[in-house]
């Protein structure tokens, strides 16, 4: 390992100057964004992380999977995530790392006498750096993976609202496109709501839905037949004249359930069928 | 042997299954339940399934079996108190029981069923008397 503890060596004594010079390096940077971060903050984290950095080198400047490289690895996650929210890009986040590279090289070029011991050295310092600063990218992904993936499940609650009509009638207004995750929650959810308020009814609303193809016909076929396992009756409403067409030239079979134009229309049926009936007052001057 | 009880309440008869259905289970109650029909001349069959927690395709088979031999009997067959999940796993297994009379709980069930009886003492049930 006496060539892996010369740059350990070598990085361990001009730190300094190697931070003065990655600074540099980094505020000249097309990537440098001035407008989202303080020049103090840039240079604390330089600073820490080539603290860091060091001394993980000291111990092992083979290998990025060790538990040397641990500390090095949680400050650039943290890092990244900071960055993430702070609106840089992920390839502005990565060359953060990959500045290092240059006052590096260029200290391994001054201190270095032999051309095979630099061309090592230099190798050993690209695939080290390279690792870390792929890193931060990974973590910068998973981030925003997790966003995306909050993001879905805070719509999929909140675009499957079951209401409350009438005594026994539940309406269930569905808006946007049906895939099968989305139909699961809405079936799950309308069963329970048909177990919580003893409904004879459900209305399933498909007027906010934009399509409906052969599967969301059979994701729309389903829940009424699970809604009638439970002892209630289905009716779909808001089905638009493009709707009808398209149901009926792919053949999907839609007669056993009941279905209607409105759900003004629907809620009358409903009504009746529970036996409740909607009088108009007499006017006034009758 | 382990058997699921089968009530009589006038016209009808009462099943509750209160645990978890197995195979051999479901076959006993095909048996005991076509025999009580003949034997109470009952014309309407409850079955409660609210504290059925696991489906599987055998046993939502035999529910709709039960449902269509009680019906070549002349009994009504009304399937009440279905769990959220169970629904779902039977529509999903592709059995949805297609002319099997369900209700949300005991009591409507038996609504339905009594209302069903009327209908059958105006075609003719009640002509004998």
């Amino acid at each position: 390992m006496a060539t892996a503890t010369l740059v350990g060596e070598l990085v361990r004594k001009h730190e300094q100057q190697i931070l003065e010079q990655w600074l540099a390096q980094q505020q000249s940077a097309t990537s440098a964004r001035a407008d989202l971060m303080k020049e103090r903050e840039l240079r604390e984290q330089s600073r820490d992380f080539l603290q860091q950095f060091t001394a993980a080198l000291q111990q092992d400047s083979q290998n990025t999977e060790t538990s040397a490289w641990k500390p090095v690895k949680d400050l650039l996650a943290n890092l990244s995530r900071s960055r993430a929210t702070q609106g840089f890009t992920p390839a502005e986040t990565a060359t953060f790392v990959f500045s290092l590279k240059q006052p590096l090289f260029d200290l391994l070029r001054r201190e270095s006498k032999e051309t095979d011991t630099l061309a090592e050295q230099n190798w050993l310092m690209t695939v080290l750096l390279d690792k870390l600063g792929l890193y931060t990218t990974e973590v910068y992904q998973q981030n925003r993976e997790l966003v995306i993936k909050r993001q879905q499940e805070e719509l999929l609650e909140l675009s499957t609202p079951v209401v409350e009509l009438w005594d026994n009638i539940v309406a269930l207004p569905l808006i946007g496109t049906l895939d099968s995750a989305r139909t699961q929650v809405v079936m799950e959810n309308l069963l329970q709501k048909i177990v919580d308020n003893e409904a004879l009814i459900a209305i399933i609303d498909i007027t906010g839905v934009p399509t409906v193809d052969t599967l969301v016909a059979q994701h729309l076929l389903k829940t009424v037949a699970a809604a009638r396992l439970m002892g209630a009756d289905c009716i779909i409403s808001g089905m638009r004249p493009q709707i009808a067409q398209t149901i009926v030239h792919l053949g999907v079979n839609l007669t056993d359930v009941v279905t209607k134009a409105t759900l003004a229309d629907a809620f009358a049926v409903a009504l009746q069928r529970t036996g409740a009936t909607i009088v108009r007052n007499a006017k006034k001057e009758q | 042997m382990e058997r699921i009880p089968i009530l009589k309440m006038g016209e009808f008869l009462l099943v509750t299954i209160q645990v978890d259905m197995h195979d051999q289970l479901a076959i006993t109650l095909q048996e005991d339940l076509t025999q009580q029909i003949v034997k109470h001349r009952a014309h309407g069959v409850l079955i409660d399934i609210s504290s059925l927690e696991i489906v599987d395709s055998f046993i939502g088979r035999m529910i709709g079996n039960i449902a269509g031999m009680a019906r070549m009997l002349d009994a009504e067959t009304v399937l009440v108190g279905m769990k959220p999940a169970v629904a779902i796993t039977l529509v999903e297994l592709g059995l949805s029981l297609a002319g099997v009379r369900t209700a949300l709980n005991v009591e409507k069930g038996m609504a339905v069923l009594q209302s069903s009886l009327k209908g059958k003492e105006f075609f003719g049930r009640n002509t004998e008397k």
